[in-house]
């Protein structure tokens, strides 16, 4: 048996500066949001001429006046994907980008993808999206209330916000895009980080129910270790197809399969050391479960 | 737990094999129509252009209260109650009227019967709402009233997109309302959405009116632009002929002056009118008038009786084709914006396909080895489990047609991940209980039923998710959320019904071997 319970204190001082770092982070430096959320254009660009690259790109695009342009590869060598603000919200960007572009480099380059979101239609996908993610916490929060005893839900929830928070944390630190998929990835992982603690806690409960002289610090790491092959082998197998996701699906999915692996390694952490520990510093013990029973 | 009747086995098998008939009609062609069904491809996958366009109601509302100026002012002159100082300012009616006049204009405003404010019994409301300080008045749009008006400008634009759409003949477009004011057009395998953003960006406000150099015509006049942008002419407010009388037109080559123009046939009020304004107009110039540009104005030479006629004015073929297009299928009630497109190519499309199968084909075989490394022939079980699940998956999917799209792939790959969860809880468990149970079939059974709940609550908690974004979420992560959410069922029914058949199978041929798992 493993004991994990040693090092309760230490890792929730880790996880208490995680989500400090995470919260200043997210403060002060903000998340890098992309067009789905800022507005503005995305082109996708690929070229069949050695002379079309990062920086003649950047040329010609600065030259055209439309407000911050970031130029970068995109995947591989031909590849390259183009962002700027379009300000000015001008209709007939695209022709006038393909007529200037067509100038310098023929026609030795294609666009593959091309988005357009106008302010108002950015203003409401954020709005949306931070609706979805409360939504979900919010009926996590109840789905755990009428499941469990209080003590419990308190404890998954400090989990569940645990790793939101440090995933965007981390996303700050990197300045990782933030799009629609992201926001597909954090609502995933709420589901499974919940779920991972779901299960453990449902141990922690059936082992109160069965040891009554056992401590709730004892007994949390009895019940984690019970649990833990199935803990490993679950966030191994999500984690190898999430990792054939990142590697083989395709730059469009990299963000999206980054954040869930983020999420899957940082929920499963969470089940084990904050989840546990609010059971362990809430005191809870057979009585806690025993006098829910009565009442049913 | 581990008991399986005879008639519960032939319904799994049954049930599997139905809905892997059923996905792998999206390889074969099959007659029978229940069977012929496809998953579609979102436009991520197969290239297409999103567009979202927005009906800026903004000229409707000005022009419908310029409107009601005029039937405030004949309505009550009508009733012998004069109306003075009316204007409009913000979007807001002002008028004012002598001290004995107040009540009855209320009272016009406020009847449940009123023909001038009509009153709508549903919601409770009128259309106008009037304010009075003192003498004065203010009208307005009640916000039924607004609603109303946006319907019916988004009723009528639905209608004319879908004409100009269905013109230019892309293959399936999708075309629906969002809320009150907004389009949603979605064009399958187009990659160039250009000449389409084109067409919806025009009004196509087409009026035929005189060139006037008299400042004092009896309908007023207004100063209008040339198309180049360089001329001006000064154009009477007298409407001739107006795109509505139009029944069709076309594009031509007029042979005798190697132009293309547009020809065009008038029905028969406009006919008439056509008629009449050209014997009276002779040698005076008709300005062509689209959205408050001239595109040319000739000089009228004769008489034209015949109800068609032509315009001309620098076309290219294309230009010409379009002009034709759009005033066959209508003017738009009020401009569109375009607020939202996302155009993917269909060659980036094929490679987000290639890309979602080779991971999913990785990822599945990771899995696969993973689960047989660790379980031995459990794992193979949950593989054969696995594989099952995957073509019920997709069978689900084809069988109700949805749209897969990459977040879509990538949902499905998420599956197989966390699918062998439940078959890990009951393995994992079993495990347990053979610690103290030396009968195997007790054991498992034990195995199954203490794991429910934990498999419940961890399938629960993914699927609450996977709602919630398919309601917020939009095109490509809705995708996702409907792989995640069916994956969930197709998994419980493949862990509870097929891997347990399996299982059963397995344990009952080999009750006293020892160390089964």
């Amino acid at each position: 048996m493993i004991a994990f319970n040693k090092y309760y204190n230490h890792f929730n001082l880790l996880s208490l500066a995680l989500i400090v770092v995470s919260l200043l982070l997210l403060i002060f430096k903000g998340l890098n949001f992309g067009i789905d959320f800022k507005g503005g254009t995305l082109i996708e660009l690929r070229a069949s001429d050695s002379k079309i690259n990062v920086s003649s790109l950047r040329d010609r695009f600065n030259q055209m006046d439309l407000g911050d342009v970031s130029v970068k590869k995109f995947g591989n060598d031909t590849d390259y994907l183009v962002k700027f603000e379009n300000k000015d919200n001008k209709k007939n960007i695209i022709e006038e980008i393909k007529v200037n572009l067509d100038k310098s480099f023929g026609n030795n380059y294609d666009f593959r993808r091309v988005e357009n979101v106008g302010p108002k239609v950015s203003a409401e996908l954020l709005k949306s999206g931070v609706i979805a993610i409360s939504l979900s916490l919010a009926l996590m929060l109840i789905y755990i209330w009428i499941r469990f005893e209080w003590q419990f839900s308190l404890g998954a929830i400090l989990a569940l916000f645990h790793d939101v928070i440090v995933t965007l944390g981390v996303f700050s630190l990197f300045s990782f895009e933030i799009n629609l998929s992201i926001i597909a990835a954090v609502l995933t992982i709420v589901g499974y980080s919940m779920n991972d603690t779901v299960v453990i806690f449902d141990r922690v409960r059936e082992n109160l129910r069965k040891y009554s002289d056992i401590k709730i610090f004892e007994l949390t790491n009895i019940s984690i270790n019970e649990t833990l092959s199935r803990t490993i082998i679950t966030s191994a197998t999500t984690l190898l197809a999430l990792l054939a996701i990142y590697f083989f699906g395709g730059e469009i999915l990299k963000g999206f399969s980054l954040a869930m692996i983020l999420g899957v390694v940082f929920g499963t952490y969470s089940s084990i050391y904050i989840a546990n520990t609010v059971l362990v510093r809430l005191r809870v013990s057979q009585k806690t479960v025993l006098r829910e029973d009565d009442k049913k | 737990m581990l008991y399986f009747s005879k008639l519960r086995i032939l319904f799994v098998t049954l049930f599997s094999v139905l809905f892997i008939l059923i996905a792998s009609s999206n390889l074969f062609k099959f007659d029978d129509s229940f069977f012929d069904k496809k998953i579609n491809l979102g436009l991520d996958l197969q290239g297409g252009s999103y567009l979202l366009l927005e009906i800026d109601n903004e000229p409707v509302i000005e022009q419908k209260l310029q409107n009601l100026t005029t039937t405030i002012r004949n309505y009550f002159k009508e009733k012998n109650i004069k109306i003075n100082n009316i204007k409009i300012d913000n979007q807001n009616i002002f008028f004012n009227v002598i001290d004995n006049d107040k009540q009855s204009v209320l009272d016009v405003f406020q009847d449940e019967n009123s023909d001038l404010n009509p009153y709508y019994p549903r919601f409770k409301s009128h259309q106008l709402e009037i304010e009075d300080t003192g003498l004065n008045f203010k009208v307005n749009f009640s916000k039924q009233g607004l609603i109303k008006l946006k319907n019916s400008s988004q009723d009528q634009a639905i209608e004319i997109v879908r004409r100009r759409v269905d013109e230019v003949g892309t293959n399936e477009p999708n075309i629906l309302k969002r809320g009150n004011n907004r389009i949603l057009v979605e064009l399958p395998g187009l990659d160039d959405p250009m000449r389409i953003k084109s067409l919806l960006g025009k009004t196509a406000n087409l009026t035929f009116r005189f060139v006037t150099n008299d400042e004092n015509d009896r309908f007023g006049v207004e100063k209008l632009k040339f198309e180049n942008g360089l001329e001006e002419a000064t154009v009477s407010k007298r409407i001739i002929i107006s795109g509505e009388n139009l029944l069709d037109a076309q594009p031509k080559m007029d042979t005798q002056t190697n132009q293309t123009i547009v020809s065009f046939t008038l029905d028969r009020v406009g006919a008439k009118r056509f008629g009449k304004a050209t014997s009276t107009g002779i040698g005076k110039q008709l300005a062509i008038v689209l959205d408050g540009k001239i595109i040319s104005a000739p000089v009228v030479r004769d008489t034209i009786a015949s109800g068609s006629g032509q315009i001309s004015g620098g076309f290219t073929f294309q230009t010409a084709t379009d002009l034709a297009l759009l005033l066959r299928s209508g003017a738009l009630p009020a401009p569109l914006e375009i607020i939202e497109e996302r155009t993917v190519g269909p060659d980036l499309g094929q490679d987000s396909i290639n890309a979602g199968m080779i991971a999913l084909a990785i990822g599945f075989i990771l899995v696969i080895i993973f689960m047989f490394v660790k379980y031995k022939i459990f794992g193979l079980i949950t593989n054969v489990t696995l594989i099952v699940n995957l073509f019920i998956l997709l069978g689900v999917l084809t069988l109700f047609e949805a749209t897969l799209t990459l977040p879509g792939i990538a949902g499905i790959i998420l599956t197989v991940g966390m699918a062998v969860d439940a078959n890990v809880l009951i393995f994992e468990r079993i495990k347990e209980e053979l610690k103290d149970e030396t009968n195997n079939i007790l054991a498992f059974d034990g195995g199954y039923t203490k794991s429910r709940t934990a498999i419940l609550d961890a399938n629960i908690t993914t699927l609450l998710a996977a709602i919630i974004l398919f309601f917020m979420g939009s095109g490509p992560v809705k995708g996702f959320a409907v792989t995640l959410g069916v994956g969930i069922f197709t998994t419980l029914f493949s862990v509870y019904f097929i891997a347990r058949l399996f299982t059963s199978i397995y344990v009952s041929r080999n009750k006293n071997k020892e160390k089964l798992i």
